[in-house]
């Protein structure tokens, strides 16, 4: 069973989101998420500076099965991509929720957080849709 | 419908496998992770669970003249008792309708082992094939079967095999050795050496539990299908099906048209085509950008659009690799793959991309 940490906020297409203390984001995918795609192969997160859309496809996950998009959880600037995943995308299969990180984002409106799934939600729609 | 199991079910879910239907049968797709498991074939030996494949004897005075009508290969190579050919089954209209092994297993007898998707239609095909003939084809569905594949599967197996059957240490590629309930052949479908092996479905278990105490890693059909890509191996239902020339597969070393005086079906198409010329071809791919081909990625070239048949990451190169059907036309070594909208640059190659553990083909980075 894939684990949902409860102080993060989650989206129906499987990113996560952590509220971090100076304001910003960080998004990832979730490790149900990282469970259905297997191993990553290649992971392309948005540069730095770019202004995203909620809702909008900003990145892409690709495994050695599919190619995936990841989907913005608020509109705003994205700060930081985690260059780390360029060489060692594995580690959103092993660490998605902390050293798989895909990138930070400044939001526009922090309100926009409101609006997403508490743990107990996202466990409930991914219980939903196997 | 509920899926079928095969004898290993149990062993599956013991290793935490997450199995999916393959072909109406419940197989392992992976056993935590795809890359891993293909590591390990290439690096160590691991083992397949193919069980879902079916064996179908043929007997009978006219065995031989039976299967040189029905297979496109021609069985009168085998000139040794437990050889092996490649060869494909077609229909009148010269498509395939499955790829198979057939052993000569001495005197009127042969076995055949035939993709799970196609078995059922096989066999109906060969058996109304067999009415013009003194044969009789015997599906043999009581049999597990298991692929042990590795540089080192073969050290790791022999100990564990019947002792009478010990012999299979020396058996070449494409030959096989048996007893009266046990079949083990040099063949394989990752380019690795290594056994298939047939036995009783009431020993797999513990046939399979003595390998996983020997070292040999449980490996699933994701990896399975990595490597045999890897391996330039033809994946029936992808790269080619009842409607495919197989003159446009890479198949052509497999159809047998030097004797004359043997018909076989699907010759008239086969022969109508080689003299017309095909206007397609099977190339490989290697894509050295970060992108993956895959199934049904449209390949540009001078000469119109090909078509990736089968592609993905390959794990023992780092990039991508695929076949893909082109113009026949087309002899520029580079062309542009459509990755999700964008062109990429891909390598036209031979499609062979690793052997026995070794790259087959250059990366320039």
């Amino acid at each position: 069973m894939s684990e949902a940490p409860k102080d993060l906020k989650y989206t129906k297409s499987h990113e996560w989101v952590r509220q971090e203390a100076d304001g910003s984001v960080t998004i990832g995918i979730t490790d149900h998420a990282q469970e259905l795609l297997g191993d990553l192969v290649f992971v392309e997160a948005p540069e730095a500076g770019a202004s995203v859309e909620a809702g909008s496809a900003c990145a892409t996950v690709e495994s050695v099965k599919a190619a995936s998009d990841v989907y913005a959880p608020l509109s705003g600037e994205v700060t930081e991509a985690n260059e780390e995943l360029a060489d060692s995308p594995e580690k959103v299969n092993e660490s998605p929720f902390d050293e798989g990180w895909l990138f930070k984002m400044k939001p526009s409106d922090a309100s926009q957080l409101d609006a997403l799934m508490d743990a107990d939600a996202y466990a409930a729609h991914v219980e939903a849709e196997s | 419908m509920s899926l079928k199991k095969t004898p290993l079910h149990a062993a599956h879910q013991r290793a935490g496998a997450k199995l999916v239907d393959f072909a109406g049968w419940e197989m392992p797709l992976h056993y935590g992770s795809q890359m891993e498991e293909h590591k390990m074939v290439r690096a160590g030996a691991g083992m397949f669970d193919v069980s879902h494949m079916q064996v179908v004897d043929i007997h009978g005075p006219q065995a031989q003249a039976f299967l040189r009508y029905l297979l496109a290969n021609d069985v009168a190579k085998l000139k040794t008792e437990g050889r092996a050919l490649y060869s494909c089954m077609l229909n009148e209209a010269g498509g395939v309708i499955d790829d198979l092994i057939i052993y000569w297993t001495g005197g009127d007898s042969y076995r055949a082992v035939v993709n799970a998707a196609t078995a059922e239609g096989d066999i109906a095909h060969m058996q109304q094939v067999a009415k013009d003939f003194d044969v009789n084809v015997e599906p043999r569905p009581e049999f597990a079967l298991i692929a042990i594949q590795g540089p080192q599967a073969v050290e790791k197996t022999l100990p564990l095999l019947p002792e009478d059957l010990r012999a299979a240490g020396d058996l070449k590629p494409f030959s096989a050795v048996w007893n009266d309930s046990w079949f083990v052949a040099r063949t394989g479908y990752t380019g690795e050496d290594g056994f298939e092996v047939m036995l009783p479905a009431e020993q797999a278990d513990g046939f399979w539990e003595q390998l996983k105490d020997a070292g040999v890693n449980p490996i699933g059909l994701g990896a399975r299908d990595t490597l045999r890509l890897e391996a330039g191996m033809n994946l029936y239902g992808t790269d080619m099906d009842d409607r495919t020339n197989p003159l446009t597969a890479n198949l052509g070393w497999t159809i047998a048209l030097k004797d004359p005086e043997r018909d076989f079906v699907g010759r008239k198409a086969i022969e109508q085509w080689k003299a017309e010329g095909v206007s397609e071809r099977m190339v490989g791919l290697v894509l050295e950008g970060r992108g993956v081909l895959r199934g049904g990625t449209r390949i540009e070239t001078p000469s119109g659009d090909g078509v990736v048949t089968s592609g993905s990451f390959s794990p023992s190169l780092g990039v991508s690799v695929a076949f893909a059907r082109i113009p026949a036309a087309v002899d520029a070594e580079e062309l542009q793959a459509d990755i999700r909208g964008r062109m990429l640059p891909v390598r036209v190659v031979k499609p062979v991309f690793v052997r026995n553990g070794e790259p087959q083909i250059e990366l320039n980075r």
